[in-house]
Formats: C-alpha cells, sequence, structure tokens
C-alpha cells in the first residue's frame, strides 16, 4: 500500500546525506520499489520500465524540498507522472456521436462486461444526451446473451433489435443499422461476443463489422483486475481494429487497476468510463487521479467522499432524521443504517480509504471485527414483518423463532439483534431530548455539508488511534455486536456506520 | 483423460433410471424444469450442441497454452543464448516469469532457485528451459490431483461453482455436466444465478445441450432458497451430482458474499456435508487480485478447489502457482475454449512445460 511504499522508500533514502538535489543513485534506488510496487498492482512489465524511465529523468535533480521526505518526494512525482499516463487530471472527451443513426461497437475478450457496460452507456445516451437508443446483440455465439441484451434494454428503457435466429453477426449489424436508419434512432450500440486476441477467424469477423458498421465510436471494454495480459490484449485488438477508447469494467472491486496504466500507455487511446457495480447506472466517467491513487494503494479520500454522497439517500435520511428527533428509531432504521455500512463496500472498504486507517482495517482483516455479522443482521430484520420491524415488542419467542428460520440463523442472533436496537433505540430517545443539535454533535461535528477531506483524515487518525475498535461508551451499551461490542468510533460517532453522512446537506 | 468423469460403481441405478415420470412441479415459483424423456439417445436437436468426443480437446490444451506463452518461450532462447545465466540473465528471467502473472515474489522464488541450480557456462537454452519448467512442475505437482471430485458416499454430490462476474462458472459447468453424463452419471444443475440478466437462460441452454435437467426460477427469486429445492429435488430424483451455479460476485462486496454463505447454510439444513466441493472460477487473465478472490471465496465459500478458465487466449494464469503455494489448493480443471470440449483435468506438468514453451 501507499503507506508500505512510502515506508520502504524512507528507508532507501535514511542514507540520503547530500541535501540539495536527488542524485541519480537515490532516485534509482527508490525506483527499484516503485516498480516491485507497480508491478504488484498489476501493471504490465513493459509499460513499468518505459514508465520508471520517465520518471526517472524527472526526479534526477530535482531539488529536495525541505517540509517533506525524499521519499514522499518521489512517490508525489511517480503519482503525479502516473496521473499524466493515464490521461490527465481533465475528463476524458464524451463519446462521439455522429449524424444520426450513429454506432457504437463494443469489442473485448469474453467474459471483460461487454453486455452489461453496453445496457449502461444506453442509459445514459438515454438520460444524459436525451438520445434515440437502439441495442443490437451480434453474439452468437454464447448461450443466451441476446437475451441478456433484450432484458438491460427493457431495463434502460431503449429498443433491443429482434432476435432472428440463424442470422451472422454481419447480417445482424445490417439488420441494425437499417432497423436504426428506418427507426429514427440517434445511436444504436452493437454488442459483439467475446473473443481472444488470438482467435484469427473471430478478429476477422470483427473486423469485419467495424468495416461495415463505420462506427464512430469503437470501444475496448476491459477487466481492470486483468493482469500482465492486459498488454497483449489491448495491442492486438488495437492493431485488429480501429479503437477510439477504453472502457474498465470491475472498478468497484478491490484490484489495484494497473491494467489501466498498461492498456492507456500501450494504445494511446483514453479510457473513457469506469464500471462500477452490476446495476444498470454504474458507470462513471474515467477519472485518473482516481486511478493514480489506488494504483498507488494511496488512500482514496476523493472515492470515499464521492461514496459517501452517492449511497445517502437523502430522503430517506431526513425522513429519519425527523423520526430521530422525536426520539424514535424502529428496527427499520436500524436495517438502514446497517445497509449504508454496506453500501459503501462494507467497513473493510471504509477503512481502506480512509489514509491512516490501514491498521485498524487489520484489526478487521484478523477478525475481531467482524463485519459479516452486519449482513446476517440485516437478514434478521428483513425476515420481520412490517408490524415487527415498526413495534419490535411484538417479538416473542415463537415469532423469533420464526424470524431465525427465515433468515438462516439461531434464535440468538435474533435475540441479540434486537438487544442492539434496544439499546440504540434509548440512546435515541435520550438524544431526541436534546433535539437534532445534541444528535449531528454526537455524530463526530459534521452539522453540514460533507466532512473536508482533513476531517476524514482526522477521523481515520482517530480511528487508529483507538486501536482494534474498544467497546463503545456509555451511550450504547451493547453497541454493534458485528463490531467488536461497539459502533465505530470516530469514524461518524454515536451511529454505527457513518450514518452521520446521511445528515449532512448534499453541496 | 476423463478419468474422474467415468461412473465410479455401476450400482442401482438402472432401477431409477426406468422410472422416469415428467415430474409435476409443485412450486409455482420454478419456472423451468426440463427433464430428459430417456437416456440420450443423441444430441437434442440443437443447432448449437457441440460433439462430446474430447479427441480434439487434447490438442485444444496443447495449442492453447503453447500459443498462449510463445513469449515466454522466445524471452527465454533469446536470453540463454548467452549461454550463461549472469546476474543481468536472471533479472531478465525473472522479468518474464512475472509476465505470466505469478507475481514478484514467485518469480524472485523460482529465480533464485535456478541461480541456485548454477548452470555451466555452455548450456544449451533447451537445457535450462527443461530445469525451469521442471521446477515450475514441481511447485505445482501437489496441487494436480488425481482424487475423484465426486467419489464421496453421499448422494447427491453437491458441487458448487463460485467466482467473480464473468469468470467463466456457467461454462465451466456446461462442459463437465457434459462430461459427466457421457460417462454415466445421472445429474442435475441448479441456476442459483437469479441475479445476472438471463443468467438461467444461458445454464438452461446448457442443460439441455446435455439432456439434464435445470432448475430454474424467475429472475431475482431467493438464490438459497433455488439452491435448497434444487438439493431436495436431487435427493428425491436419487440424483448422483448435482452442480449448482452462483451469481459472480466481487469478493469486496460483504452483501453478496453474505449471500454466498446463506446459501451455503441453507444447503447444509438438509445435509450436514454439503456442499461437498465449492469451485472457485478463475479467469486465466486476472492479476494479482486472485490472491484477495481466493482468500475471500474461501472464507466465505469454503472453497475446496480451483478451475482456470480462458487459457486458451494470451494470458499464462501463472498466478496459480502464488494461489497454490499461499492456500494449498487443488486444481481440478482447465478451460481452454467456449465448446463443451474445451475442458481438461489439470497436469502440473503440461502447465508447466507450455508456460516455458516445451
Ligand atoms: N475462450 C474462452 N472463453 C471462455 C472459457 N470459459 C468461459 N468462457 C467465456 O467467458 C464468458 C463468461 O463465461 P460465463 O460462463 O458466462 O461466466 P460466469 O459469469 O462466471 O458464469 C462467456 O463468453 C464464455 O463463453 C474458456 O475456457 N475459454
Ligand atoms: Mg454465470
Amino acid at each position: 500500500m501507499f503507506d508500505a511504499l512510502t515506508e520502504k522508500l524512507g528507508g532507501v533514502f535514511d542514507n540520503l546525506t547530500g541535501r540539495g538535489a536527488l542524485s541519480e543513485k537515490d532516485v534509482e534506488a527508490a525506483l527499484r520499489e516503485v516498480r516491485v510496487a507497480l508491478l504488484e498492482a498489476d501493471v504490465a512489465l513493459p509499460v513499468v520500465k518505459q514508465f520508471i524511465n520517465t520518471v526517472k529523468e524527472e526526479a534526477v535533480g530535482e531539488k529536495v524540498i525541505r517540509a517533506v521526505k525524499p521519499g514522499q518526494q518521489v512517490v508525489k512525482i511517480v503519482h503525479d507522472a502516473l496521473i499524466e499516463t493515464l490521461g490527465g487530471a481533465q475528463e476524458p472527451e464524451d463519446l462521439k456521436i455522429s449524424s444520426p443513426p450513429s454506432v457504437i461497437m463494443m469489442a473485448g475478450l469474453q467474459g471483460s462486461g461487454k453486455t452489461t457496460t453496453t445496457g449502461k452507456l444506453a442509459l445514459r445516451l438515454k438520460k444524459k444526451d436525451r438520445k434515440k437508443v437502439l441495442l443490437a446483440s451480434l453474439d452468437t455465439r454464447r448461450p443466451a446473451a441476446m437475451e441478456q441484451l433484450a432484458i438491460l434494454a427493457t431495463q434502460a428503457e431503449v429498443e433491443s433489435l429482434p432476435i432472428v435466429q440463424g442470422q451472422s453477426p454481419v447480417e445482424i449489424a445490417k439488420r441494425a443499422m437499417q432497423a436504426a436508419k428506418f427507426g429514427g434512432f440517434d445511436v444504436v450500440i452493437l454488442d459483439t461476443a467475446g473473443r481472444t486476441s488470438i482467435d484469427e477467424e473471430m478478429m476477422v469477423e470483427a473486423a469485419n463489422i467495424a468495416k461495415i458498421a463505420n462506427p464512430s465510436e469503437i470501444l475496448l471494454v476491459a477487466d481492470s483486475l486483468t493482469g500482465q495480459d492486459a498488454v497483449e490484449t489491448a495491442k492486438r485488438f488495437h492493431e485488429r481494429l480501429p479503437l477510439t477508447g477504453i472502457i474498465l469494467t470491475r472498478a468497484d472491486g478491490d484490484g489495484r487497476g494497473g491494467a489501466a496504466l498498461s492498456m492507456r500507455a500501450v494504445t494511446g487511446l483514453p479510457i473513457k468510463f469506469l464500471g462500477i457495480g452490476e446495476k444498470i447506472d454504474g458507470l462513471d466517467v474515467f477519472d485518473a487521479r482516481r486511478i493514480a491513487g489506488r494504483i498507488l494503494g494511496q488512500g482514496d479520500v476523493v472515492a470515499l467522499v464521492e461514496k459517501a454522497v452517492e449511497n445517502a439517500d437523502m430522503a430517506a435520511a431526513e425522513k429519519m432524521a425527523a423520526k430521530m428527533a422525536k426520539g424514535k428509531f424502529d428496527l427499520d432504521d436500524l436495517s438502514m443504517q446497517l445497509r449504508q455500512i454496506q453500501n459503501m463496500g462494507g467497513l473493510g472498504g471504509i477503512m481502506g480509504m480512509l489514509p491512516g486507517a490501514q491498521a485498524a482495517k487489520k484489526a478487521l482483516d484478523n477478525g475481531v471485527v467482524n463485519e459479516k455479522i452486519i449482513t446476517r443482521q440485516i437478514a434478521v430484520i428483513s425476515s420481520m414483518t412490517k408490524k415487527e420491524r415498526q413495534k419490535p415488542d411484538l417479538l416473542n419467542a415463537s415469532r423469533r423463532r420464526r424470524i431465525a428460520t427465515g433468515a438462516g440463523v439461531d434464535v440468538s442472533e435474533v435475540n441479540k439483534v434486537i438487544k442492539m436496537h434496544r439499546s440504540m433505540a434509548d440512546m435515541v430517545k435520550s438524544i431526541g431530548k436534546g433535539g437534532m443539535k445534541g444528535l449531528m454533535q454526537k455524530m463526530g461535528g459534521m452539522k453540514g455539508g460533507m466532512p473536508s477531506e482533513e476531517q476524514l483524515k482526522a477521523l481515520g487518525e482517530k480511528a487508529l488511534q483507538s486501536g482494534a475498535m474498544p467497546p463503545m461508551g456509555q451511550n450504547m451499551p451493547q453497541g454493534l455486536p458485528g463490531l467488536g461490542g461497539g459502533g465505530l468510533p470516530g469514524l461518524g460517532g454515536g451511529l454505527p456506520g457513518l450514518g452521520g453522512f446521511g445528515f449532512g446537506k448534499k453541496k | 483423460m476423463f478419468g474422474w468423469f467415468k461412473k465410479k460403481k455401476p450400482i442401482e441405478d438402472t432401477q431409477n433410471n426406468e422410472e422416469k415420470p415428467v415430474e409435476v412441479v409443485e412450486s409455482s415459483e420454478i419456472i423451468s424444469i426440463e427433464q430428459p424423456e430417456t437416456i440420450p439417445a443423441e444430441t437434442p436437436n440443437e443447432p448449437l450442441a457441440e460433439p462430446t468426443i474430447s479427441e480434439e480437446a487434447k490438442k485444444g490444451l496443447f495449442e492453447g497454452l503453447k500459443r498462449s506463452s510463445a513469449r515466454i518461450g522466445d524471452g527465454i532462447t533469446s536470453i540463454f543464448t548467452k549461454a550463461k545465466l549472469d546476474e543481468e540473465a536472471l533479472e531478465e528471467l525473472e522479468e518474464l516469469l512475472i509476465l505470466s502473472d505469478m507475481g514478484v515474489e514467485t518469480a524472485r522464488k523460482i529465480t533464485a532457485e535456478m541461480a541456485r541450480r548454477r548452470f555451466e557456462k555452455s548450456a544449451a537454452p533447451e537445457v535450462i528451459r527443461a530445469e525451469l519448467a521442471e521446477i515450475i512442475a514441481q511447485m505445482l505437482a501437489p496441487y494436480e490431483t488425481s482424487k475423484d471430485p465426486w467419489a464421496g458416499n453421499t448422494r447427491p454430490q453437491v458441487i458448487m461453482f463460485v467466482g467473480v462476474n464473468g469468470s467463466g462458472k456457467t461454462t465451466t459447468i456446461g462442459k463437465i455436466a457434459q462430461n459427466l453424463v457421457d460417462n454415466g452419471h445421472n445429474i442435475m444443475l441448479a441456476a442459483a444465478d437469479t441475479f445476472r440478466a438471463a443468467a438461467s437462460e444461458q445454464l438452461l441452454v446448457w442443460g439441455k445441450r446435455a439432456n439434464v435437467p435445470v432448475i430454474a426460477k424467475e429472475s431475482g427469486a431467493d438464490a438459497a432458497g433455488l439452491a435448497f429445492e434444487a438439493l431436495q429435488k436431487a435427493k428425491a430424483e436419487d440424483k448422483d451430482i448435482l452442480l449448482i451455479d452462483t451469481a459472480g460476485r466481487l469478493q469486496n462486496k460483504l452483501e453478496l458474499m453474505a449471500e454466498l454463505e446463506k446459501i451455503i447454510r441453507v444447503i447444509k439444513k438438509q445435509d450436514e456435508s454439503a456442499p461437498h466441493e465449492t469451485w472457485l472460477v478463475l479467469d486465466a487473465t486476472v492479476g494479482q487480485n486472485a490472491i484477495s478472490q481466493a482468500e475471500a471465496f474461501i472464507k466465505s465459500g469454503g472453497v475446496t478447489g480451483i478451475i482456470m478458465s480462458k487459457l486458451d487466449g494470451t494470458a499464462k494464469g501463472g498466478i496459480l502457482l502464488a494461489l497454490t503455494e499461499k492456500y494449498k489448493l487443488p486444481i481440478y480443471f482447465i478451460g481452454v475454449g467456449e465448446k463443451v470440449t474445451d475442458l481438461q483435468p489439470f497436469n502440473a506438468r503440461e502447465f508447466a512445460n507450455a508456460l516455458v514453451n516445451i
């Protein structure tokens, strides 16, 4: 991780005596560590080598700034060079749309996420660009691929080309363009079958489709979890197809995303979007800063803040806040709190994103704090009836047994959830008397708006200082059992799960 | 070749095969169950159906792996034409190994071992390459397994397939199903990927090809519930093996990992020993993230073995070395294409040879 790299570089520079500028020897030693870090982040070897050379040229002779350690300075240079290589800090160009019907063609390996991404692009073009979109599946190979695209089209509320069995991909492409022309569509997206870059027949087929359809965009869809093969695949597809851009899928995974750098470096193509999540709206405009931070394992504060904003369901949060102000907190509210933790990638995810929270994360990884339980707690609550969730007093022994069976857990676990809820409800009741003001204060002082980067950092450090999640204070004697007997101190205060974020106003 | 797929004991199955009523499905939720009317006399009238002879499959493996590792092999030739394993050559060797995705640590280990073995100054590249293959084969040999994965006594043997999205789970199940059927097993498939659009339909096509029943429900149905019902059915119909397909999930999505745990908990209510195997399906293109995948799926899914798909492309799958070293899991199969025949038992020696291009 970033911290580890900085530390290692610190070691390299311990012997640095000469003041003034970074010498070639210093830089070389440092870059050996950087090389390993990049390889471990799945940046492809040829790209690593090329990249290291560039950085070396920049770093040698650089004045050592007094305020920072030389190691940090090298990391900064590497970080900036990463952003530069990835396409710079500005947003990539939007999709090129030519005179209607404009064709977008999707290409890539098997299972890289083309079909899902096709659906996502359709939704974006429809919603953001107000385009009339037609989807056509040219995948005659994978079973039910066409049905999959048809379902996604329905989800995005766009049309899909009727499925006709027995047509070749080229025939389907022609039919799609005809249909787009006569149907008055602005954009037609051609989803193609996955293919390996060494399948000659299939690569020829792809080239033929591109020739016939003359797309304004040919997008290579690649998995951001790809390893060293990223270079080979990108190069080979680029050789055979006039690609115009890259989309990286599964960027919501915990991969380091080195493939982004590899593919960008060998093709020079812009990375246009990141696929994040399986839902149809899970598409983000590519942001070089975010990926650069990830490749270096740097605490991705930007991503954390974005995610927090994204996930805080404002309406629901406000409703809950109003309820809590009256001192009410039912099991639905608890469930919502728990879900917010999850939506943010779980505790592990949140901790990983906070700089300086590594130690706390380690505690989590070592099972000191068990986050699996959260999901089970949600399952328990969702196995209750609506009435039971609103009036927990109804929960007698036989109901508890039923709930346990429904959720696939022991009755004792149901009891724990109920107990936890009760203690939280009690707390809310007491806060209710103090009004919302008191509650906000308890939540770590994030009154208006999102927490600033500094605040987040401070929170991360607080969590770190508090070690492996010590038990909560008097406010919450039970705490969340899943959290080692406490909420997450320092990460949003009294309520578990950073619930505090939900109460801020979206800026 | 497919020794594992052989049915070991020709038990009183004949009995079961005779009575095969087309079953009425009680649960209205189950939308599709396909029953083979009889033992498949011929492949159903399906244009997509593939031949089931595994002759060319063997070729596929070698072709696939050879193609994929051509660069490593070439690289080795060019390093070692110097015929001397000096510092520089070793560094280049390490880099070539890294290209296979085995990770820096493993590459260093192998390089160190090569250095330790100290070659004659005049050693030919082939000798060095053979030595390298030997080291890799030795590292992987313990994880090549001759254990019959469905030898257990309880019926049905329940095998669950897990992994990230698009890694090749459904396709692998399709291939395995056909092989099992060809070897006389009486099997059932469960389409517990109720999430991805048309995922059930995909498995249904494979079920149809192999002429085996598939338990599926409407999209969005509870996956654990489906698995539970499938096992109930498989038991009632005295199936030998139940293969359960699951939705792809990224290992850092705790909610989805918990769903996986729930599927297992629910299955265990019927059979404490089930699932008897849980296989993690990995895409050969995956990089170092496979380690994190394995860790999480072992934790939540109790993974007992690995399958690597897509070794017919340019990716080399070197991460298997790091994975086995760390988690000591057997590797059961490799996938070398999309056809039903494109499945091979994992063979350490062949994999190693192909990796260094012998
Ligand atoms: N070339 C190749 N493609 C494969 C292999 N295994 C699966 N695939 C393809 O990879 C894609 C994803 O596979 P699928 O089984 O749907 O993955 P799942 O999401 O894990 O179920 C499909 O297009 C498959 O045809 C393989 O061994 N080689
Ligand atoms: Mg699947």
